[in-house]
């Protein structure tokens, strides 16, 4: 038994406990410790790559209580990817705060046991293999979101920060309702034990189970920004400090994460109809995305709205339900996140240097060739143009949805999507770049220092792009051991030979 | 009781979603505190309604009180409890807008910190 599981959340949260010790009056040490706690993330997410790449799922019960009865944490191979981009783009993000002048870190109080904290959340909720410590891990990353969101302050900061909280809140008491009715159904939380127990419910339990799973479908489209759930991201994405947006690139993906667990693996998509309505919201989403994207007025606000029409899109290949479709979402999963996150940091460059990153005419950039090219990149790779990941995502997608009733229209969305965000970002990269007024450009040049975690994570997508083969050798392997649900029940459940009570001591007592 | 139960669950719900949908921070904080109490109370209920029952193991009992929703309630009451002082708060930093420096200035003026002493 390996401990990358408990590690991954141990860590940050030690270091966020040790970096309140230490206050923010010493933020030169806080830095550090982040950093290396960063650095261990990814460590820790490379471990768990290689480990679950031979299939292994690896359980850790906690306090070595067998499965149904106590928490366990479980890596498989869909953890252990989600562990990996958090980890890349943490660590990212972190980088951007370290390296802008003047940091995000000084404009307000314990900005890094936050950010901690929300690794933490991030990484718990990941390979937590339990209902209610989901629910309980969504919290901790919530709360440090919320205060990462309002960090810095500023009016339209804290009311897009209400909104949030208020929607997050509300998602929240839906959640613990679907955890009470399907508790009520089966009698269990363990995601093992559920996946067992849900296809065996009677048929008056069975409707439900039903219920339950539309319900938490709902928790989840709120996590993951929905259309109709999805009003309070682009605004909230907008608003929040751009390293802090780059980090929440991976938040709406837990939503998505947990939909594949769940929804995928325990319920079924036929549960509830969940599949049809995955599927609706899912090109209803894309295409607000689409078109948000072409009406946003600046850089951070275009990518906010860019992030729902991905979330759209790969949740067009989870609703289609199949193995293929599961493969395809993963694989458009790390594209995007990447490159979201990628294109919030460049925002936060580009405004830097050019005052705003509006699409009214300001003044010129200092580095038009540098911002330049990683815009070209990173706008090419979220349109979907060859030959970058977005490119290979996009073609997946479609490829895994040829089969799925309801083509005409998923293709349709889908290829629209690409078309409005091109014209979305040509128009904004024009604007941008050439749109200038007639005051000199800033002396102040971004180094390669602060330019290197945006290239890092674009660097990581065109990876994606290059090493597409064994990456998709990787998420196909994924989407095979979401589907076999008697497997991952079978690993957790009997994770030793061990009898699952050990019996009591036999000697009397003194 | 299952009536009287299902009716508060039901009236608290149905109180805390029209505050929640109101347009002013202090009613939908209200709200949710509300939603967050009848939830509490939908998680108990979901573990059978029993009364006077152990929860664990007891000599000559022949029913027991489910424990688990117990547990996870109070979870939920903690969890519930923190997140809605925060909202308190950050409804407050929306609502009333940050003090100026001098507002604190005037109640301890500068040259005269106070000490141990």
């Amino acid at each position: 038994m390996t401990h990358a599981a408990i590690a991954s959340v141990l860590v940050p949260s030690a270091c966020a406990a040790l970096m309140l010790f230490i206050g923010d009056r010493r933020l030169r040490a806080q830095r550090v410790l982040g950093l290396v706690s960063c650095v261990t993330l990814v460590l820790i997410a490379i471990a768990a790559v290689l480990w679950t790449s031979s299939g292994a799922i690896e359980v850790y019960r906690l306090g070595d209580w067998p499965a149904p009865f106590g928490i366990v944490l479980v890596l498989d191979r869909l953890a252990a990817l989600m562990l990996a981009l958090t980890a890349v783009v943490g660590g990212a993000a972190l980088a951007a705060v370290l390296t802008a002048d003047p940091g995000l870190d000084t404009r307000g109080r314990h900005f890094h046991p936050l950010f901690q904290l929300q690794l933490m959340g991030l990484n718990g909720a990941f390979v937590t293999g339990d209902l209610f410590n989901l629910f309980v891990f969504f919290e901790v990353l919530l709360v440090a979101s919320y205060c990462l969101l309002v960090h810095g302050r500023g009016a339209v900061r804290l009311r897009f920060g209400f909104h949030y909280v208020v929607v997050n809140l509300t998602a929240s008491a839906l959640f613990l309702i679907g955890i009470a009715l399907l508790y009520a159904a089966t009698g269990t939380l363990n995601f093992a034990d559920l996946a067992v127990r849900v296809p065996r419910a009677a048929p008056a339990d069975a409707s439900l189970v039903h219920v339950a799973a539309l319900v938490l479908l709902v928790v989840f489209a709120v996590k993951a920004a929905v259309f109709p759930l999805c009003l309070w991201l682009p605004g909230a994405y907008a608003a929040a400090a751009p390293p802090v947006a780059a980090l929440f690139a991976i938040m709406t993906k837990v939503g998505v994460y947990a939909i594949l667990r769940l929804h995928g693996s325990v319920f079924g998509l036929d549960a509830g109809a969940v599949g049809t309505w995955l599927l609706a919201g899912a090109i209803v989403t894309a295409g607000f995305g689409a078109l948000g994207a072409l009406a946003a007025p600046t850089l951070a606000s275009m990518t906010g709205y860019l992030t729902l029409a991905s979330i759209g899109t790969l949740l067009i290949a989870v609703g289609a339900g199949s193995s293929a479709g599961s493969s395809a979402a993963l694989y458009y999963l790390a594209h995007s996140t990447l490159v979201t996150a990628a294109l919030f940091l460049l925002a936060e460059r580009i405004a830097a240097q050019r005052a705003s990153d509006g699409f009214l005419p300001s003044r010129p950039v200092a580095q038009p060739a540098e911002l330049g090219t990683l815009f070209v990149i990173g706008a090419a790779s979220v349109a979907g143009l060859p030959p970058l990941s977005g490119f290979i995502g996009k073609l997946t997608v479609l490829q895994s949805t040829a089969t799925t009733p309801g083509r005409p229209w998923l293709w349709s969305m889908l290829l629209a999507t690409g078309l409005l965000t091109t014209i979305g970002l040509a128009r904004g990269g024009s604007a941008l770049f050439w749109k200038t007024t007639d005051a000199a450009a800033p002396a102040t040049r971004a180094g390669f220092v602060a330019l290197a975690p945006t290239v890092t994570l674009l660097a990581f997508g065109a990876a994606l792009a290059l090493f597409a083969a064994p990456v998709q050798r990787f998420t196909d392997a994924t989407a095979e051991q979401i589907a076999e649900r008697e497997l991952y029940a079978a690993s957790v459940l009997h994770a030793t030979d061990e009898p699952p009570v050990r019996p009591m001591p036999s000697e009397p007592r003194p | 009781m299952e009536i009287l139960v299902a009716g508060a669950i039901g009236l608290l719900t149905a109180c805390g979603i029209y505050l929640v949908l109101r347009g002013s921070s202090f009613p939908v904080v209200l709200g949710l505190m509300l939603l967050s109490y009848s939830v509490n109370l939908f998680i108990v209920a979901m573990g059978r309604l029993t009364v006077g029952r152990p929860p664990i193991v007891a000599a000559g009992a022949a029913t027991y009180a489910d424990p688990l929703p117990q547990a996870l309630v109070l979870t939920a009451i903690v969890i519930g409890l923190a997140t809605t002082v925060f909202t308190i708060v950050l409804a407050l930093a929306v609502s009333v807008p940050p003090r100026d420096e001098a507002a604190d200035r005037v109640a301890r003026p500068q040259g005269d910190e106070p000490s141990l002493r």
